[in-house]
């Protein structure tokens, strides 16, 4: 959780986001601890996921948080009888750390998928996946934010 | 709401029994998160198409369940293995249940 906002910082995000957006944000959110833990927790069932298996390819530097590229691919043969059941992405900072659920199934015959994420600041973004046998595997990647994802 | 038609792509229309095919889908939709204030502060209401399913012949091989975290006009792109020919349906889901559908086809051999 590298969210450690001081006032100066704040500030001058608050005024990036109204000159780009025209609107502000809430900070007020944004600044503490999202509920990621809980989100994992209620994806999870309790369980430690072990890292690997899991490549989620981001940005390191993000210029615009409005849409940053985010492949996430899963290590796994796709069959009927091992396969990845679904993938789960979250982001420390952000408002609201879901981001996106994928499901997938022996018919997806690749456990990969891509999409444009916002995020309102640098913060690291984690993809968890479910196997069909119920373990977890996990990986984190940090992407440095310039310009938030916060005027829309 | 009258939306524009999502843009759907895949890399083969024709395929063998068993290849992967990519499919790359692009839907215009403001994806608004609930979290911004307009001039009056007062918080514009969310909107966002929070399910994504893909179905080929009528079975579902992928799908997706977006926050407002994923960026608007969102993009999606994931891959299905070629089992039968058919009908390749994308359906997007919006908060007020409204659905955007695209439609494409695989021949498989």
């Amino acid at each position: 959780m590298k969210l450690n906002f001081d006032r100066r910082q704040v500030l001058v995000l608050g005024a990036g986001c109204a000159l780009t957006g025209l609107v502000g944000v809430d900070f007020a959110s944004a600044q503490g601890k999202n509920d990621i833990n809980e989100v994992i927790g209620k994806f999870t069932g309790g369980k430690a996921p072990t890292m690997g298996r899991v490549k989620l390819d981001v940005p390191e530097i993000a210029e615009n948080g409005n849409t940053v590229p985010m492949t996430v691919s899963v290590e796994s043969p796709m069959t009927a009888q091992n396969y990845v059941q679904e993938v789960l992405i979250v982001a420390d900072g952000n408002p609201r750390s879901g981001v996106a659920t994928f499901h997938f199934g022996p018919s997806t015959g690749i456990a990969e998928a891509n999409t444009r994420i916002r995020l309102a600041s640098t913060q690291n973004v984690t993809a968890i996946a479910k196997m069909n046998d119920g373990s977890f595997f996990s990986t984190t990647k940090e992407v440095k934010v310039t310009i938030g994802g916060c005027g829309g | 709401m009258a939306e524009a038609k999502p843009r759907i792509k895949l890399d083969k229309k024709e395929a063998k029994k068993g290849d992967i095919i990519e499919v790359k889908a692009l839907v215009s939709h403001i994806m608004e998160t609930g979290q911004r204030k307009d001039r009056e502060g007062k918080v514009i209401p969310r909107k966002i198409l929070n399910k994504f399913t893909c179905t080929v012949n009528g079975k579902e091989v992928f799908s997706a369940d977006f926050e407002p975290a994923v960026s608007a006009n969102p993009y999606i792109q994931f891959k299905f293995k070629a089992e039968e020919s058919g009908p390749v349906v994308l359906t997007w889901i919006d908060d007020d249940g409204s659905k955007i559908v695209g439609e494409d086809s695989i021949k498989v051999s």
